[in-house]
């Protein structure tokens, strides 16, 4: 009832919002004073701080810089500002209602290993999940394929998934962020003729028959096509990395000796047993992308599962980065939390929001644009209400390539229509 | 790991559930009722009714079998000294103390004298609450590891299986109850999923460890029934081409059960009558271990929970709920409450829901963040965070915090000593218990969570959890509580490297 009597006190909400709303159409300068800028870069944190945004790019970051005409300024009151956050590795506009297949686009189920498939032709940029998760801050993500076995005589996926790419969550994928995945382990052997073993047997099949296309006899029973040979080559000379979904550290190991023997940009998916072999993989320079809040013995690849795998990973030298599980891509906003949690289990609070920023950026090669803040670079940034690790903090404006975006979606839509209806209720 | 809703589907109780290719699959979150069950309505009255006409020799109490045989542990008091105090009941109290006698709270004030013997805590920035309670968790019955050998929640081979019991399903060692100790669980309902339109009976649990289930059953706490709306019980069975496999199917096949049901109890009241009128020729109906169930609901000893997302269904099982004279405890998952959130209120119906979780399946399509916050502020709303999740269990304090901040936004102000409810007494009235938890009032059990700062946090732990007063989590002596035997000698979960 105070709640209530608040509400109705303030009238507001509703009303209170949409001014920001209205600073969409953004003029094109825009002063950001006294705020706590998180760089993360080696400038780290700088207080007391302004930020100007200009054309786009972070113009200007010092004291006392002078708003040009014109220019919105914008009160931080020493609230920080951090680099927009990666949503993960994710069904992001592939995926617009989890358990309707008609509107998913995130496995291919030929029963053949297609390499060339690209499921970021199938991106949606008007997908409702995009504001959501922009008003939660995460302004980049990889686009992310999954393998699924098939079902009752129906073809399938095979273990390879095929590629994903990053997308900017102003709309578009950004060329050139392509990534090849791999699914490996026990959840994956459906995929690879029921043993983990005979992953590592196709994968280099496959392998094999892009080295050596000319071993190649016209009746040998081929797993690729000519377009799946090109598009795994690429990959062999190191244009993009390949993203190994696997938990267990046997199969890690092994991983990190496949990628030793044939030159692989490797990353490791999942990785909730990534702790264990964690001095090899940082010898390998492999980073891990794990979901920190993964710590039960769900499987027999994860007995291992602990909520202090980032800290133990950071602290022996891996770059970490942080993803719900793909199939999560409505509620990626959620990645905060788990950055925060693995911060209380031992990670440095700006190892946690490096985690979401600038690894990622630099894992998937788009740290030209995303995860860090610097003079001269795309504005690419998100004004928090507190701190940013902490649950009860929201973004206050968030800006991706200099441009302000609507503090809008859907779900505060939805939440003003039916907030109206509730206080006319509590009037009665 | 592919899609882990696929591969794991079967353990994801209700989200979403299924893997296409496996049997038993769907999974799928169950909704909860509560507190309503006391709240005195036509259909509580005429259960009553029913209730007083029969001889109680007559009607299978089958509760009455299984019995808990969890007990109490003797040990010292436990005096918490200057901490802040939430209650549970609405109330906060900075620099406070609470003492713990024999199990139970024996007063909550300032300068409270430790017996001898007693365990001291000091307050030093901690927060004091009631255990929380997860009314909605498939903790034991999708257990870890999600093996198809564990999959024991969903008995999805009818739609219609009152006749089951999650008890029965409950595996004891599954390392979750442990991690959701650690967040500061004491109590929690274990259901059936949602693949069923009435999926069967569900248990509430103290989390102790145990070999038994029956020594983690709560003593004396109702049963729930779970029933599940929507798309889950169509979707399971439609693909199968067998009913239900629309809405208006769920709807006919949940009330042929009542009538079933209702005939039942009536032929029970007229055996009661031929036999009290001295008639040695009357015989009893045959008993119906599915109708034994329903029965227990009409006559208002089982608690509702119903899994239901979308405001017009809930609406709906609200008319049926009136048609067949029961009461809807609380819906689950509820993710569009906040459409409906006066409705609830007025009917004495709680929402059990997540803080942001939202469109993964067409129902949750309309979910907001705000959801928990707007089922809170209708006046007498009754609002509940749950997890349905062994992940989500072990942060529901979280949970709450982000319900809080969107709240706020929302222009709904709400102090800790409100929202700490949601996740104590309100689930601790929808499942029948909050007569002896929920609350720090003295009496109660001493169910105590020391928390090391506001629990509304990302940064709080909880420190001391305390079953009837039994020290059950320390986390800085994490050999206090035992480990799973799943766990026990496996390298990788001992924290050894390779």
């Amino acid at each position: 009832m105070k709640a209530w009597a608040f509400l109705a006190a303030i009238g507001l909400s509703l009303s209170a919002l949409l001014p920001l709303a209205a600073a969409v159409a953004a003029p094109d300068a825009v002063l950001i004073r006294n705020a706590t800028v998180h760089t993360v870069s080696a400038a780290g944190v700088l207080e007391h701080t302004d930020l100007l945004i200009f054309d786009g790019k972070v113009a200007d970051i010092g004291h006392d810089l002078k708003a040009p005409a014109g220019a919105e300024v914008i009160e931080a009151n020493g609230k920080p500002v951090t680099p927009g956050l990666f949503g993960g590795l994710s069904h992001l506009g592939i995926e617009e209602i989890g358990l309707e297949a008609s509107q998913d686009d995130y496995s291919l189920k030929l029963g053949s290993m297609r390499p060339e498939f690209d499921v970021s032709l199938a991106f949606n940029p008007e997908s409702v999940i995009l504001g959501v998760a922009r008003l939660g801050g995460i302004t980049f993500a990889m686009v992310s394929p999954s393998a699924e076995a098939g079902g009752k005589g129906a073809p399938g996926g095979t273990l390879i998934a095929g590629q994903g790419a990053v997308a900017q969550l102003d709309g578009a994928i950004d060329p050139g962020t392509h990534a090849l995945f791999v699914d490996f382990g026990g959840d994956a052997s459906a995929l690879s003729g029921g043993s983990r073993a005979a992953q590592f047997m196709l994968f280099e099949q496959a392998i094999g028959e892009v080295r050596s296309p000319k071993a190649l006899l016209p009746n040998d029973q081929r797993l690729l096509t000519p377009a799946g040979r090109q598009t795994l080559l690429g990959y062999l000379n190191g244009t993009g990395p390949v993203v190994f979904d696997v938990d267990r550290a046997a199969d890690i190991r092994q991983v990190i000796a496949l990628a030793g023997r044939e030159k692989l940009r490797a990353v490791i998916k999942g990785g909730q047993e990534a702790w264990r072999v964690a001095p090899e993989l940082a010898a390998a320079h492999i980073p891990v992308v794990l979901n920190p809040l993964d710590d039960l013995p769900t499987s027999f690849d994860v007995i291992g599962a602990t909520l202090e795998n980032a800290a133990r990973l950071n602290r022996a030298g891996v770059k970490i980065a942080f993803s719900l599980d793909d199939s999560q891509a409505h509620n990626i906003r959620k990645v905060r939390q788990t950055a925060g949690v693995a911060v209380v289990h031992g990670l440095p609070p700006e190892a946690g929001l490096a985690a979401m920023t600038s690894n990622p950026a630099e894992i998937f090669g788009v740290a030209n644009r995303n995860g860090s803040i610097a003079r001269g670079r795309p504005a690419d940034l998100v004004l928090w209400s507190g701190d940013p690790l902490e649950v009860t903090t929201l973004a206050e404006r968030v800006f991706i390539a200099g441009q302000s975006q609507p503090m809008q979606s859907r779900q505060t839509l939805l939440r003003d229509r039916y907030l109206e209806k509730l206080r006319a209720h509590a009037a009665r | 790991m592919v899609n882990s809703y696929f591969v794991q589907g079967v353990r994801m109780g209700s989200r979403v559930f299924i893997r296409p290719q496996a049997v038993a699959t769907m999974i799928v979150s169950a909704v909860l009722v509560t507190a309503c069950a006391t709240t005195p309505n036509k259909a509580g009255d005429s259960a009553k009714a029913v209730q007083l006409a029969l001889p109680s020799a007559s009607t299978a109490r089958s509760s009455e079998f299984y019995p808990s045989t969890y007990h109490v542990p003797s040990g010292p008091p436990t005096l918490i000294r200057h901490a802040t105090v939430l209650t549970g009941t609405g109330t906060r109290l900075d620099d406070a103390d609470v003492l713990i006698v024999n199990g139970k709270i024996q007063s909550v004030g300032s300068n409270l004298q430790a017996p001898p013997q007693s365990r001291i805590v000091e307050g030093n920035g901690r927060w004091v609450t009631p255990g929380l309670i997860d009314v909605h968790s498939h903790l034991g019955v999708y257990p870890s590891p999600a093996v198809e050998a564990n999959s024991d929640g969903n008995e999805a081979t009818s739609p219609t299986t009152p006749n089951v019991w999650a008890e029965h399903s409950v595996w004891p060692q599954d390392p979750g109850f442990r991690t959701a100790l650690a967040g500061g669980i004491t109590s929690l309902q274990i259901l059936p999923g949602s693949a069923n339109l009435i999926g069967g009976r569900s248990v509430i649990l103290k989390n102790v460890p145990s070999v038994t289930y029956q020594g983690m059953k709560f003593p004396g706490a109702p049963q729930g029934l779970k029933m599940a709306c929507g798309e889950n019980p169509k979707r399971v069975y439609g693909e199968r081409n067998i009913f239900p496999s629309t809405r208006m199917g769920n709807m006919a096949g949940y009330r042929a059960q009542w009538v079933e049901a209702q005939e039942y109890v009536r032929d029970q009241q007229e055996y009661a009558r031929k036999h009290a009128a001295g008639d040695k020729d009357a015989k009893p109906p045959k008993r119906d271990v599915k109708l034994d169930t329903l029965a227990a609901v009409l006559k208002g000893e089982i608690i509702v929970h119903m899994h239901c997302y979308r405001a017009d269904e809930m609406a709906t099982i609200l008319d049926m709920s009136r048609e067949f004279g029961y009461h809807v405890a609380a819906f689950h998952h509820a993710v569009e409450a906040y459409k409906i959130a006066d409705l609830l209120a007025e009917n004495g119906v709680c929402g059990a829901m997540w803080a942001d979780w939202w469109g993964f399946k067409m129902e949750s399509y309309d979910g907001i963040p705000e959801n928990i916050a707007f089922v809170d502020a209708a006046p007498n709303g009754c609002a509940i965070v749950h997890s349905d999740s062994e992940e989500g269990i072990q942060r529901l304090n979280q949970e709450a915090a982000k319900a809080i901040a969107y709240g706020r936004r929302a222009g709904l102000e709400i102090p800790p000593e409100r929202a700490i409810k949601w996740l104590t007494a309100n689930p601790a009235k929808s499942i029948g218990v909050l007569d002896r938890t929920g609350t720090l009032e003295p009496g109660k059990m001493g169910d105590v969570v020391v928390w090391n700062g506001d629990p509304f946090s990302v940064y709080a732990l909880a420190e001391f959890v305390l079953i009837d007063g039994a020290l059950r989590y320390d986390r800085s002596n994490p050999a206090l509580t035992p480990q799973s035997d799943f766990t026990l000698g496996q390298p990788a979960a001992a924290g050894v490297y390779p």
